[in-house]
């Protein structure tokens, strides 16, 4: 019992550290490549190549003075950031970070918990996450911090429902699992979902944009209309929260998207390559070289997320809208119907 | 069919948006095409501090004050650099030299206190111009940031040369210039009422 509680007290530290990492370095890479894309240099002072920089942005964030405003509610304001980040490090707990593991004729699952509703516990603490925004946004009792709010929150409401039912599709394709395990597990041997749902893919990849709020959909923190949107009467650690958790939230939808539609630690040809290097199920090896897979296809996510948000200008308002009800949820539809269509003829499911 | 006040009303362009561009996708990766080409183009920063953007040979920057061969002083606070200067940026006061300053100051006269204020300094170069003793000269230095506004008032601690770190002049001390600027009457030598200094007697 104990050795359970700590080995999952480890993974939890891991995966937390990981993110935290990542994010951090989500942060300089955001800004290295921004520059690479201009044709500049980007951050270098910090350390050999710029790498010190998240420490010296985090440093800074830490020292700068913190404002609560008077009118404010206290207790609401500080809420709205802890909360956002709370549920932006609380949807990697289902991820399935890599392949089991045997240490001493015990197997370790590299998933903080593989519980049987994994994909709609995802879709709830997603949901959850908005009530961070919009309880900061609220609390800080500012015109453009309300505004920037209800924007976040309806835009994230409205992408849900799209990104919802393309998921619901990958499910039926996936046989009727929620469980992310073994949504991965399926992808071992055949071919990753993104064969089966290449518009569920697009729809859904379309909707993690909007659902972390990077450009084109950035609009609840539109500089030139909102000042800073529902952050703007953040300062200190807490705006640094607020930031860093949307670099989370980044993180973790690409790698629900590698999970979901790209086999997530599979890669092709995978068991012939450890056949051929001699490795045994279970070995650390496997588990780390499908880590290192996995996590190669979040940074070529969040890589793609980087340059749409340096390629395209931000949606307008109605557009925003227009795109999420008028086009993306009919589509999804459309899809759902094809899908089950498709696995009905195949056989696979029964009315 | 909206009240029409005027009939200046023009439409534009009544183009429909074709499929593909209603669609977006074909727009925008023919926009992630374009950024991503620049993955691949050379920076173009020129990291100030350690690299410097090349200048030309006879650049205008910040002003130095020569030594002579033996380290003295060329100044001898004339005040024709001020006379020249348009924007009344040099300002000095002279001092006789003591016996045993021989080393110091190359003639009997010098500058107690010479100033330039690099805020009014346009860079012309006339006070190089004017300068009968080649004592002043333009740089390719460019003057630093300060935080405030007097620190922009340079004196001759920073603007004479050090005797360990002499400055090279050698581009706009050229013998073609010296003996340009001894010709009296040329018309970089004229005030402005026409009449010659006449600095070849020095």
């Amino acid at each position: 019992m104990i050795a359970f509680v700590i080995y999952k007290f480890i993974l939890c530290a891991i995966v937390f550290g990981v993110s935290l990492g990542v994010a951090a370095y989500s942060t300089l890479w955001e800004r290295k490549f921004s520059a690479i894309l201009q044709d500049r240099v980007g951050p270098d002072k910090a350390g050999p190549w710029g790498l010190l920089q998240p420490l010296a942005d985090g440093g800074k964030m830490f020292f700068k003075e913190e404002i609560i405003p008077t009118v404010s509610n206290k207790f609401l304001f500080i809420l709205g950031p802890s909360l956002f980040m709370l549920t932006a490090l609380m949807t990697g707990a289902v991820i399935p970070w890599g392949a089991d593991l045997v240490i001493g004729g015990k197997t370790y699952s590299a998933q903080i918990t593989d519980i049987n509703i994994g994909v709609l516990y995802l879709l709830g603490v997603v949901s959850v996450g908005v009530y961070g925004v919009m309880i900061g946004g609220w609390a800080s009792n500012n015109k453009y911090a309300l505004l920037g709010a209800i924007r976040a929150s309806s835009q994230m409401i409205s992408y849900e429902i799209a990104m919802g039912i393309s998921v619901i599709a990958l499910v039926v394709t996936a046989g009727g699992t929620l469980s992310l395990r073994e949504i991965v597990q399926q992808q071992d041997a055949g071919f990753a979902n993104i064969v089966y749902q290449p518009l569920g893919f697009l729809i859904f990849f379309i909707c993690a944009l909007a659902e972390t709020n990077r450009a084109p959909f950035d609009l609840p923190e539109c500089e030139s209309e909102l000042v800073g949107g529902y952050h703007t009467e953040y300062s200190s650690m807490k705006l640094g929260l607020f930031l860093f958790a949307e670099y989370i939230n980044m993180f973790i939808s690409s790698a629900i998207m590698a999970a979901f539609y790209f086999g997530g630690y599979n890669f092709p040809f995978a068991a012939e390559f450890y056949n051929a290097i001699g490795l045994e199920a279970g070995s650390i090896w496997i588990t780390l070289i499908g880590f290192g897979a996995f996590f190669t296809k979040i940074v070529i996510f969040i890589c793609v997320f980087m340059w749409i948000r340096w390629t395209l200008p931000r949606f307008r308002y109605d557009q925003l809208m227009d795109l999420g009800w008028r086009i993306l949820i009919p589509l999804s539809l459309l899809n759902l119907a094809i899908t089950v269509g498709v696995e009905y003829l195949r056989g696979n499911i029964n009315f | 069919m909206a009240l029409q006040l005027t009939n200046r009303r023009k439409v534009v362009s009544n183009k429909e948006q074709s499929f593909s561009e209603r669609l977006y996708l074909p727009g925008i990766l023919k926009g992630m095409l374009i950024t991503g080409s620049h993955i691949f183009k050379k920076s173009v920063t020129i990291r100030y501090p350690e690299q410097t953007r090349p200048v030309a040979p006879v650049y205008r920057g910040q002003h130095v004050l020569k030594r002579d061969e033996n380290g003295a002083e060329r100044c001898t606070a004339c005040g024709m650099c001020a006379v020249a200067c348009p924007a009344e940026a040099i300002t000095m006061e002279n001092a006789e030299r003591k016996k045993g300053e021989e080393h110091l100051y190359r003639e009997e006269k010098y500058a107690s206190k010479y100033e330039i204020n690099m805020l009014r300094c346009i860079f012309c170069g006339l006070c190089e111009e004017a300068c009968p003793k080649e004592a002043i000269f333009l740089t390719d230095r460019i003057v630093d940031a300060e935080y405030e506004r007097d620190d922009f008032v340079y004196g001759k601690d920073k603007l004479v040369e050090k005797i360990e770190k002499r400055i090279d002049v050698s581009k706009r001390q050229t013998i073609e210039v010296s003996e340009f600027k001894k010709v009296p009457g040329t018309k970089h030598n004229t005030l402005y009422d026409g009449k010659a200094i006449g600095k070849g007697k020095h």
